[in-house]
């Protein structure tokens, strides 16, 4: 069995399932919405201040919300213990992470792409622009591939809603401190070797938290 | 599916432990199992007090690591956790391992894609009407009986025709006619020189299905019996090992 065949029939699998439930998609979506509307009617933003805020509350929107979509990745292979079935199939263990961060990854994409327009008629920002979206994509793609391995390790303990959080926030600090900056840095019109600096680190992150992962997630799912 | 390689390389048994233990804390779940099953066997793990005859299907299902002793299965020791043992072996437990969100027929396909089934879509018209679930076949999983997704969980388990069927307690939830079919579909696998290790409270149908039995008690085998042995028989020794577990 192929390595990457695995990975794909996982990742299909996923996305199926989550288009019959909408479970994971509806949750982050309304959730970032819900940030979005609350700020808005709690902070009475100007012109000359909505750019110092709007990116942070972006990716406060993302972060909070992508934790509620990490939470039911498991949890949905824990509720019919398919996990054990996902273990028992012939391909490495690593391609069950790999799948699992793809198809977060891609949840996570989904919701942010149908969040951003209406963050932009809220706040007046403009996001119709390829490199804030890139820095979306690298930003998603590092709180993925971390959350994706702590989601794991959450798994099994019956607090995983807290748990979750408190492990992982921590250790997305650097993804969503160079997330916030570039996006500030691109809603201000700054130039790209002005925002290089936190791409790297983002694109690091990115590089790294996969690595790791993909190492050690066989013991982070065995008994 | 059937591994040539595997078969070729001269192992006498398709599962081999010599020492096995598992400990979870203080808890010796096995303690010091030392079994061999030929190929083309089909063998019952009783357990009257149902404490370590799943621990020994799931170190076997490489699900579990062992703490002592080695254990081979189709010739590869499940320490080294390689996938082509997981190939070899087909599962059923205590859970289906079946998406609710999708249908019978979705799962399967799922499942024979990660196997890498040739010719899936005629294996799993096959196996639906074999195990009849075919009027229920695009139906969700949730939506079924627990005997019908017990019977599409039996499919999933035999969809890559494994060379090695790891049962734990497959008729739980069977309807009778459910457990006809499993009994027919044993008798059948075993002919066609499938291994079966399966754990069962229930010593009618392992005389019945002319198995080789092993009693597991406190983490140990303590008796093994041949296919040949009576319902008297069987049912003596196991109330011996219940009473002197008391």
């Amino acid at each position: 069995m192929s390595y990457w065949r695995g990975v794909m029939a996982m990742v299909a699998k996923d996305v199926l399932a989550e288009l019959r439930s909408k479970e994971a998609l509806s949750a982050m979506l309304l959730f970032a919405l819900m940030v979005a509307v609350t700020f808005n009617l709690a902070l009475e933003l100007r012109v000359d201040n909505v750019l110092q805020i709007a990116p942070g509350l972006m990716w406060v929107a993302f972060a909070f919300a992508g934790v509620l979509g990490l939470n039911r990745s498991f949890a949905a292979e824990q509720e019919c213990a398919c996990i054990e079935g996902l273990m028992l199939t012939p391909v490495d263990r690593s391609a069950v992470y790999v799948a699992k961060c793809i198809s977060n990854t891609l949840f996570m994409l989904a919701a942010e792409a149908l969040f951003l327009p209406v963050f932009s008629a809220l706040f007046r920002v403009p996001v119709w622009n390829p490199a804030l979206w890139f820095i979306v994509l690298l930003g998603t793609v590092g709180f993925a591939s971390a959350g994706t391995l702590f989601a794991a390790v959450a798994m099994n303990s019956r607090a995983r809603e807290i748990l979750l959080p408190l492990l992982l926030l921590p250790i997305v600090v650097p993804v969503l401190t160079a997330a916030t900056r570039s996006t500030a840095q691109i809603l201000d019109g700054q130039s790209l070797a002005q925002y290089a600096p936190w791409l790297r680190l983002l694109l690091a992150f990115d590089i790294i938290s996969v690595v790791i992962a993909v190492l050690s997630f066989e013991y982070v799912i065995e008994e | 599916m059937t591994n040539p390689r595997l078969l070729q390389k001269g192992d006498s048994w398709a599962i081999e432990t010599q020492g096995l233990g598992k400990s979870f804390g203080h808890l010796n779940a096995l303690q010091d199992i030392t079994l061999q099953v030929r190929y083309g066997a089909l063998v019952t793990v009783l357990d009257p007090n149902a404490a370590g005859k799943t621990t020994l299907l799931r170190v076997l299902a490489t699900l579990t690591r062992p703490s002592k002793g080695r254990a081979r299965v189709g010739g590869l020791d499940v320490q080294g956790q390689d996938p082509a043992i997981r190939a070899l072996i087909g599962w059923v437990g205590e859970h289906t391992l079946l998406y609710g969100q999708l249908s019978p027929r979705e799962n399967l396909r799922f499942y024979g894609r990660m196997y890498g089934v040739r010719d899936l879509e005629r294996r799993i018209d096959d196996l639906t009407e074999r195990l009849g679930f075919g009027d229920r076949q695009e139906d969700a999983v949730h939506k079924l009986s627990r005997g019908m997704q017990q019977r599409v969980s039996i499919a999933r388990a035999i969809l890559h025709q494994p060379l090695i069927l790891l049962l734990d307690e497959p008729y739980s939830g069977l309807d009778r006619r459910g457990a006809t079919v499993l009994d027919n579909l044993l008798s059948g696998l075993r002919d066609g020189g499938h291994t079966i290790l399966m754990t069962t409270h229930d010593l009618h149908r392992t005389v019945e299905l002319g198995a080789e039995v092993h009693i597991l008690l406190n983490g140990r085998i303590v008796h093994h019996m041949g296919p040949q042995t009576t319902p008297e028989q069987l049912r003596s020794t196991y109330d011996r090992c219940m009473g002197s577990q008391q």
